[in-house]
């Protein structure tokens, strides 16, 4: 044990635990700035709904699906290079971040997509007899009133990204999942696979707790 | 509030005016296209409460959702103050709404705002300054009797409490007319008769005209001046309250009355009855009383001038817009004095219908 936790493992330790959580924040925060406006629009475009362009819808539907049923892997090596024209390179943690953010993105949209069609029709009837505009209601109902299950969902989207970033090592992506199969793994490291999963398995922990305490507190349905 | 004319009378000039207005809803899929609305042609008088009463799947929910545009007409004309709903463009039509006030069975209220952000929410859509909303938003919670209720979250409040909350919503903006979708329909009969009172108490303080919806003759009964009965998209029957539920004229019409006048013989009774005198038998007559004779003792008059003895069945009575209505079924054991029992009754002003021997 304590030769494994010498000090060069610990920096490579931290040093992996921070472009994780470099990597899925990024991610994170670009796929969410398309992909909620993405799923917004997914859930309110169909025939009869506030946008209603059931053509634009169902492209987008296909579109959105495909980026969906690709694993992960086949992505991240398919896509190396549009990642070389964004990030420069395609290599390297900030090279990660395309893929993750590609992958993210329509995940984010058919959560968010998921969340605004739970909220009841009968508000967007009421608001509709205020006087209010599409964009009124997706701004004070339907965003607002999704608010808990949109907690929930983006959660669940960065619990995903964790899992995700472990694969992006295949282009030198770094983080916690490419340390422990380059040093657990390949090294013949068990110590290491193990404080690897370890540490993955407080933080996807601590993201569920947060996400779960947040949509709890956004959710004004019941008393608590 | 102030630029309403305070006064509960209705005028006789329509606020609201549909003519000729047909609804057909196009075909989806294998389902053929289907009209929901024949031919409606109604005028709500300004003022008013009119109320349109038919069962599940009359087309009363449509007809409720042309005044303000949630629904379009296929074909006819639907006005409101004068002002065409059916030919405004998008932009147009969002702005009248702003007059036009709805409120709905399941209340339809925003679960992450409290009754406060709820009242608030039609002039933040209507863009009135931060002030301007509080200044408008507390007197209205207080008029519904919800001054202790601000701060409120909708899972906090009974029924009867959201749908106040809904109410003080719908006239915030204030509007000229008040739509009722169901408004009382999950509610308990008690709080129903609250929620009526209020919408009395609305349409008489701030002279919102009332067109209301509903499946319960109760309803119609406590808070309309006016009825129109609807059935299968057609307005079959439409007139002051107390007329209509006193001369019922349509089927549909005769079974809703029947819903609260209760003028069904119980069944042991009608089993044994017979349409001709039978020896032992008594003679039952149903007498119905209503507008000017319903006023006076007519029944202590009849039996003293007659010199009869009469039992009573059964009775209901009843008052729709404040005056008295009711059925009542005599039984008369002396049936030689039947003819004469019914000559009195028509002098004095009943309805006399003899149902046979029991």
């Amino acid at each position: 044990m304590p030769e494994v936790f010498s000090p060069q493992i610990l920096k490579l330790l931290v040093d992996s635990f921070v472009q994780t959580l470099y990597m899925v924040g990024i991610a994170g925060v670009i796929g969410t700035l398309i992909g909620l406006p993405l799923g917004v629009f997914l859930a309110t475009s169909q025939r009869g709904e506030l946008f209603a362009a059931p053509a634009v819808n169902a492209v987008l539907g296909l579109i959105v699906n495909a980026a969906r049923s690709t694993p992960f892997i086949i992505l991240v090596v398919a896509i190396i290079p549009l990642t070389r024209l964004i990030a420069g390179t395609s290599i390297g943690t900030s090279a990660a971040i395309v893929p993750l953010t590609i992958a993210a993105a329509p995940f984010i949209a058919r959560v968010i997509e998921a969340a605004i069609r739970g909220v009841d029709q009968g508000l967007i009837e009421a608001a509709r007899s205020m006087g209010a505009s599409p964009l009124q209601i997706v701004q004070k109902v339907l965003l607002p009133e999704a608010l808990p299950a949109i907690t929930l969902a983006l959660t669940l989207t960065v619990v995903s990204l964790i899992g995700y970033s472990a694969m992006v090592g295949a282009v030198g992506g770094g983080g916690l999942g490419d340390l422990g199969i380059r040093f657990g793994y390949q090294r013949f490291m068990p110590d290491v696979m193990l404080a690897v999963v370890l540490v993955l398995i407080v933080l996807v922990q601590g993201v569920q707790s947060l996400g779960d305490s947040l949509a709890r507190r956004f959710d004004k349905r019941s008393r608590h | 509030m102030t630029d309403h004319i305070s006064s509960g009378a209705a005028s006789s000039e329509a606020i609201i005016q549909l003519r000729g207005v047909e609804k057909t809803f196009a075909a989806r899929g294998a389902n053929a296209p289907v009209t929901a609305l024949h031919e409606i042609n109604l005028d709500v008088p300004r003022g008013a409460i009119l109320g349109v009463i038919g069962r599940s799947g009359a087309g009363k929910s449509t007809l409720i959702r042309l005044v303000n545009g949630l629904e379009l007409p296929s074909s006819g004309s639907v006005r409101v103050d004068g002002v065409e709903i059916s030919a405004l463009e998008e932009r147009a039509l969002r702005q009248e709404r702003r007059s036009i006030g709805m409120i709905f069975q399941h209340f339809n209220l925003l679960a992450r705002r409290t009754a406060f952000g709820n009242v608030a929410l039609p002039l933040e859509i209507a863009g009135v300054s931060k002030a301007e909303i509080r200044k408008r938003v507390l007197p209205l919670l207080d008029l519904v009797g919800l001054s202790d209720k601000v701060d409120r979250y909708p899972a906090e409040l009974s029924g009867g409490q959201k749908q106040r909350v809904g109410i003080a919503r719908a006239l915030a903006t204030n509007p000229k007319v008040l739509l009722s979708d169901e408004a009382t329909s999950a509610l308990d009969p008690e709080t129903t008769e609250q929620i009526l009172a209020l919408l009395r108490q609305v349409n008489v303080d701030l002279g919102v005209t009332v067109l209301l919806i509903t499946h319960e003759m109760s309803v119609i009964k406590g808070v309309a001046d006016r009825v129109a009965v609807i059935d299968e998209g057609r307005i079959v029957e439409e007139g002051a309250t107390y007329d209509v539920f006193t001369g019922p004229q349509h089927a549909t019409t005769r079974n809703f009355v029947a819903s609260i006048t209760g003028t069904q013989l119980p069944e042991h009774l009608a089993k044994r009855l017979t349409a001709a005198p039978e020896a032992g038998k008594e003679a039952l007559v149903q007498l119905v009383f209503k507008g000017e004779g319903a006023a006076q003792p007519w029944l202590s008059v009849l039996t003293r001038k007659l010199d009869v003895d009469l039992g009573i069945v059964q009775a209901k009575v009843d008052h729709i817009s404040g005056r008295p209505f009711g059925t009542l079924v005599v039984s008369l054991p002396d049936v030689a004095k039947l003819p004469a029992l019914l000559v009195t009754s028509k002098e004095l002003g009943l309805e006399t219908e003899v149902l046979g021997y029991a």
